[in-house]
C-alpha cells in the first residue's frame, strides 16, 4: 500500500516505512474491553454505535501508523458492523439467525466479552501467583531463563491504547504546513531513533508532547512516534502519566 | 541424629520435589546399611512416622529463625528461601530473574487450566485471537501439554497443564485455583458451525465441539 505524505512524497512499503509489529496488542477482545472500561459503559448495555465508532478510530491510527494488525481486528470490525444494521432494522425484517437465544443482537458479543474478562482478570491472579513464588530462591535453580529484557509494563494505569490516542490528539491538532518547500531529506524511523537517543540522556525525562514540537510534516509525527514505540520496545524508554489525564512523560532508563 | 535430619538432607540434596513416598523408600533402604537405624526401625518406617519427621522439620526451621523454610508443592516437597530475602538475593544474583509469563500466556494457560481438556479452538473462541504462538511457547516451557485428542473431526489436539505448572504457580490441586468453582463451570463460547459451505472452494467445516465439562 503506498501512503500519499502531504508534500507529495511518496513512500512505498519495504523501502522507507518501518513496519512495527506491537505484541502488546493482544486481540480486539482487548481493544473493547478497554473502551468499555475507559469510558465506563456497562457491559450490558452498550451502546453498538458509539464503541464501533470508536473501535473504528483506532484501526485508523493503526493504519496511519502503518502496525501490522492481527486479522481478528478486521473480523471484529465487520462483526460490530453486522450487529450495528441489525440493530438499527426494525424486528420484523430482521434476517433470522441461526442460534439465536435472545432478540438482542449484542448478546453473543457482551456473552463473549463477559468470559473473555473472568478470564482476563484470572490470569491477572494467576500472575500474582507467579510473581509470589518467584520469590523463593532453591539452592539448585532448574532450567532458570534470566530474561535478557525485562518486559516492562508502560506504567502501572497507562495502556499503548492511551498513548496512541495522545498521539492521536497531537496529530490532530497539527496544521499541516502545506506545499511551501519541496524538502529532500526525509525522515526515517532509524534517523528518529537515533536524534532521540541524542536528546535524551540516561535518566532524563521529557514530556510526550514536545517530542512532536519542532515536527514540520504529519509524516515527521508518525516517524517520530514509531521510534519512540521502537525503543520502548526495546527498553530504552518508559512511559509515564504522573497525573491522572495529566502530561505524559517520557523517561529514558538509566543504564 | 534424628529423622528430621535425615528428612533434612534429602530434601535438601533432591534437585526436585520429593515426595512423602519416596522419602520413606530412601529412609527405609538407607535403613537397612545402618545398624544404628536398625535399630530406631527406620527400615520398617511408615509413611505417618515420616510425615512426623517431616512436619517436626518445617517447625525447627521456624523455630530457629532459619532464613530457608519447607514449603509442599503439587510435586513434592522443597525447602526454599523465605520470601523476605528475595531482594537480597537478587543483589548477588541479578541475573537469576526467571520470565514472567505475558498477559496473553496467563490468558491461554487460565483457559487450559480451568477448563482442560480443551482444545486449540475452544480457546480462540473465548480470547478472540490466534493462540498458536502462545500454545507452543506454554508446551515449551513444559507448562502444557498435550493429552489426547477429541472425539471430532479432524481429531483436534487436547490440552492440559502439567504438573510443572503447578508448581510454576505453587498449587496443590486444580481445586486450589482461584475461583475454580465459579469458572471451571462457565460454559463457554466454542467454537461455532459455519453455516454454509462456501460456494465454489470446499471450505473446511468446523464442527460446534460437544460440551467440554463431563460432570464430575
Amino acid at each position: 500500500m503506498d501512503f500519499l505524505f502531504p508534500g507529495g512524497r511518496e513512500m512505498s512499503e519495504g523501502t522507507d516505512v518501518y513496519k512495527v509489529s506491537l505484541d502488546i496488542f493482544e486481540g480486539p477482545m482487548d481493544l473493547l474491553l478497554y473502551l468499555i472500561k475507559r469510558d465506563e459503559i456497562d457491559i450490558y448495555d452498550i451502546s453498538i454505535e458509539r464503541v464501533t465508532k470508536q473501535y473504528m478510530a483506532y484501526l485508523e491510527t493503526f493504519k496511519l501508523l502503518n502496525i501490522g494488525l492481527a486479522g481478528e481486528f478486521l473480523v471484529m470490525a465487520a462483526n460490530l458492523c453486522y450487529i450495528k444494521s441489525r440493530m438499527m432494522l426494525p424486528k420484523h425484517v430482521q434476517p433470522p439467525e441461526e442460534d439465536a437465544e435472545e432478540e438482542d443482537p449484542r448478546w453473543d458479543l457482551i456473552r463473549q466479552l463477559i468470559e473473555y474478562k473472568k478470564f482476563k482478570e484470572v490470569a491477572n491472579e494467576l500472575g500474582e501467583r507467579e510473581a509470589e513464588q518467584q520469590e523463593h530462591f532453591r539452592h539448585q535453580p532448574e532450567k532458570i531463563i534470566a530474561a535478557e529484557t525485562e518486559e516492562r509494563p508502560l506504567s502501572g494505569e497507562l495502556s499503548i491504547f492511551d498513548l496512541i490516542r495522545a498521539f492521536q490528539a497531537i496529530v490532530d491538532r497539527f496544521q499541516d504546513q502545506g506545499l511551501g518547500e519541496i524538502v529532500d531529506d526525509y525522515y526515517t524511523v532509524s534517523d528518529k531513533i537515533a536524534l532521540l537517543l541524542e536528546t535524551v540522556a540516561p535518566g532524563q525525562s521529557i514530556p510526550f508532547t514536545s517530542l512532536f514540537a519542532d515536527a514540520t510534516t504529519k509524516h515527521e509525527m508518525i516517524v517520530t512516534f514509531l521510534a519512540l514505540l521502537e525503543l520502548m520496545k526495546l527498553n530504552y524508554f518508559a512511559v509515564r502519566q504522573p497525573d491522572i489525564l495529566g502530561e505524559i512523560e517520557l523517561k529514558r532508563h538509566a543504564v | 541424629m534424628e529423622l528430621s535430619q535425615i528428612v533434612e538432607a534429602l530434601i535438601f540434596a533432591a534437585p526436585d520435589p520429593v515426595t512423602t513416598a519416596e522419602i520413606t523408600k530412601a529412609v527405609r533402604r538407607g535403613a537397612g546399611e545402618n545398624p544404628f537405624a536398625e535399630q530406631q526401625s527406620w527400615d520398617q518406617a511408615t509413611p505417618e512416622v515420616i510425615e512426623q519427621a517431616i512436619a517436626a522439620l518445617g517447625e525447627r526451621l521456624l523455630r530457629d529463625g532459619s532464613a530457608v523454610e519447607l514449603r509442599e508443592g503439587a510435586s513434592g516437597w522443597r525447602l526454599v528461601t523465605q520470601a523476605a530475602y528475595a531482594e537480597w538475593i537478587r543483589a548477588l544474583l541479578p541475573e537469576m530473574r526467571p520470565e514472567k509469563l505475558s498477559p496473553a500466556a496467563l490468558e491461554t494457560l487460565a483457559l487450559i487450566a480451568y477448563r482442560q481438556p480443551i482444545t486449540k479452538a475452544d480457546i480462540e473462541a473465548v480470547r478472540g485471537v490466534s493462540v498458536d504462538g502462545t500454545l507452543q511457547k506454554l508446551t515449551d516451557r513444559r507448562l502444557i501439554r498435550i493429552g489426547g485428542r477429541a472425539d471430532l473431526p479432524g481429531r483436534p489436539m487436547l490440552y492440559e497443564t502439567t504438573e510443572m505448572f503447578m508448581e510454576h504457580f505453587g498449587i496443590k490441586a486444580l481445586e486450589d485455583l482461584p475461583n475454580a468453582e465459579e469458572l471451571r463451570r462457565v460454559e463457554l463460547p466454542s467454537a461455532e458451525v459455519a453455516a454454509e459451505p462456501i460456494a465454489e472452494a470446499e471450505a473446511p467445516v468446523e464442527v460446534e465441539s460437544a460440551p467440554t465439562d463431563p460432570s464430575d
